[in-house]
């Protein structure tokens, strides 16, 4: 099998690669281990959030914020090639404060975020006497909350159908169910193998956690780590939650997904009562009315953790035509990932400060 | 057309008869049996309505795996059908949408 790239993982971070790239006329395949990975875009939470992203990183604010005013347009050329509904909502979202001490804390980041930039960076905290007026259904243990106009949610599941459908449509190909385990570069390119032999001009790691072994391959140091989220899902009913946030949603469908637990637990993607019972009753002290429903599924998934929680992309100095693209917040990334970071790896143009997303910040 | 819909019971047990209550019928049922089976061999071809897009919907796996066969029980709306028995006096009621959240049951 021979193209010009080869998308190695076919997470969100590969597909939105590949469909990018292919959408400015390049020949793309994937590659992806399957079902027995790790695969976090299959197990999260589906927000396109902006709030409290880029604390320490101004450019990575600016990323994000870029990346959600894409989405609208990213969204509705999916669904018109697909006819795949995303269920995309951007109202704003609020992050749920339970104490005083939480709302101080979340002012005082976003503040920190917003003196960073020179560009607007909206948001407020607000009350739960006024919050009351956006979202009635709130219980008195919620102290306040922050309101960011630009936050929004998003069926992740179906935006990885969509991306796969139109890609494929338009003769893109998918190699499923090979783990590739040796990437050797050679004269006009790489060869690629696991199990079968492959060859590409050029080659884009997007495999999340397996990044770090075949970074090595190419000369690309990829420190990311497992950091484990559980999730809850309670049954459907009717729609009531206007805003997202980082603790609950209600999906497009109706049920009420729960859940903002953060694990350092290495390579264990199990459920466990005392996580998920925490975070339901947070969630209850914040909608009480959540009390009444019941539970349909629970999960756990990893996330795709660098040292410093930003994204790296890089082109590998020792072997150039080996990309590595890999980031916590993939989903809310979609867009900019498929619409300017593929302008980059296609040889076009390079976004403004790039470098500061370069892996090289690791290095000693 | 007529309807080719047709299930019954594989295994004719000698349990005792119990009636149930399902809009305004009384349905015959086994005792032992779920509530999803009592309905289903009594040719009733739809349990509820999903909230996604209104189509109609009945029990598919029978096991407690796919939720198709969500319906009231007395009273309290979105259980499976498939899991729980039949007991004399039973009200059973279709699903047609989302439950509110606001019903304390
Ligand atoms: C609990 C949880 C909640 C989250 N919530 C949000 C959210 O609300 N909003 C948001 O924006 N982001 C969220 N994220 C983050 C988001 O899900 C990730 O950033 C994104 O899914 C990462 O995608 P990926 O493609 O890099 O990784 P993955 O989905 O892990 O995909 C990597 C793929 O690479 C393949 N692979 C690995 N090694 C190899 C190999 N050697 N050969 C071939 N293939 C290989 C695997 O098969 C896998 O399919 C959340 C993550 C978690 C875990
Ligand atoms: S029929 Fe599948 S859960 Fe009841």
């Amino acid at each position: 099998m021979e193209s010009e790239f080869a998308i190695v993982g076919g997470g969100i971070l590969g597909i939105s690669i590949a469909w990018g790239l292919q959408r400015i006329g390049r020949d793309v395949m994937v590659i992806d281990e399957g079902d027995f990975a790790f695969r976090a875009s299959r197990g999260n939470f589906g927000l396109v959030w902006v709030q409290g992203k880029g604390d320490g990183l101004p450019d990575y604010t600016r990323w994000t914020l870029r990346s959600a005013s894409l989405w609208p347009d990213f969204a509705d050329e999916l669904e018109d090639t697909t006819g795949i509904k995303l269920e995309l909502s951007q109202p704003g979202g609020i992050d749920f404060c339970l104490s005083n001490d939480e709302a101080e804390n979340a002012v005082a980041r976003l503040s920190g975020i917003r003196d960073s930039l020179s560009i607007d960076y909206p948001f407020e905290y607000i009350e739960n006497t006024e919050l009351r007026k956006l979202t009635p259904e709130i219980g008195p243990d919620v102290v306040g909350g922050t309101y960011c106009p630009k936050d929004g949610h998003v069926n992740p599941l179906y935006l990885l159908r969509a991306l796969y459908t139109d890609f494929q449509s338009r003769g893109g190909r998918v190699v499923n169910g090979v783990s590739v385990d040796k990437i050797k570069q050679e004269n006009s390119g790489f060869r690629l193998s696991g199990g079968v032999e492959m060859f590409a001009q050029k080659v884009v790691l997007c495999a999340g956690l397996g990044n770090r072994k075949l970074g090595e391959m190419v000369g690309l140091n990829v420190p990311v780590e497992p950091n484990r989220g559980q999730i809850m899902i309670c049954e459907r009913v009717i729609p009531f939650m206007r805003y997202p946030s980082v603790q609950i949603r209600q999906v497009g469908e109706g049920a009420v997904q729960i859940g903002d637990s953060k694990e350092n637990v290495g390579f264990d993607d199990r459920t466990s009562p005392e996580v998920i019972s925490r975070i339901a009753r947070r969630a209850i002290k914040i909608y009480p009315l959540l009390s009444h429903l019941r539970t349909i599924r629970t999960w756990a998934a990893l996330r795709v953790m660098s040292p410093d929680g930003f994204p790296i992309y890089q082109q590998s100095d020792a072997h150039p035509g080996a990309y590595v693209v890999t980031c916590h917040s993939g989903i809310t990334l979609a867009a900019i990932h498929a619409l300017v970071l593929t302008r980059w790896i296609g040889g076009e143009d390079q976004p403004k400060n790039l470098e500061s997303f370069s892996g090289k910040r690791f290095s000693i | 057309m007529a309807s080719v819909f047709r299930f019954s019971r594989s295994i004719n047990r000698d349990t005792r008869l119990v009636s149930i209550q399902f809009e305004n019928q009384v349905i015959e049922a086994r005792e032992g049996e779920t509530i999803a089976a009592a309905l289903l061999a009594n040719g009733i071809d739809f349990t509820r309505k999903t909230p996604v897009n209104g189509q109609a919907r009945a029990p598919f796996c029978m096991v407690g795996t796919c939720f198709e066969c969500l319906m009231e029980v007395d009273q309290i709306p979105n259980l499976q059908a498939c899991m729980i028995e039949v007991q004399e006096g039973m009200v059973v009621g279709r699903m047609y949408g989302p439950r509110n959240p606001d019903d304390d049951t």
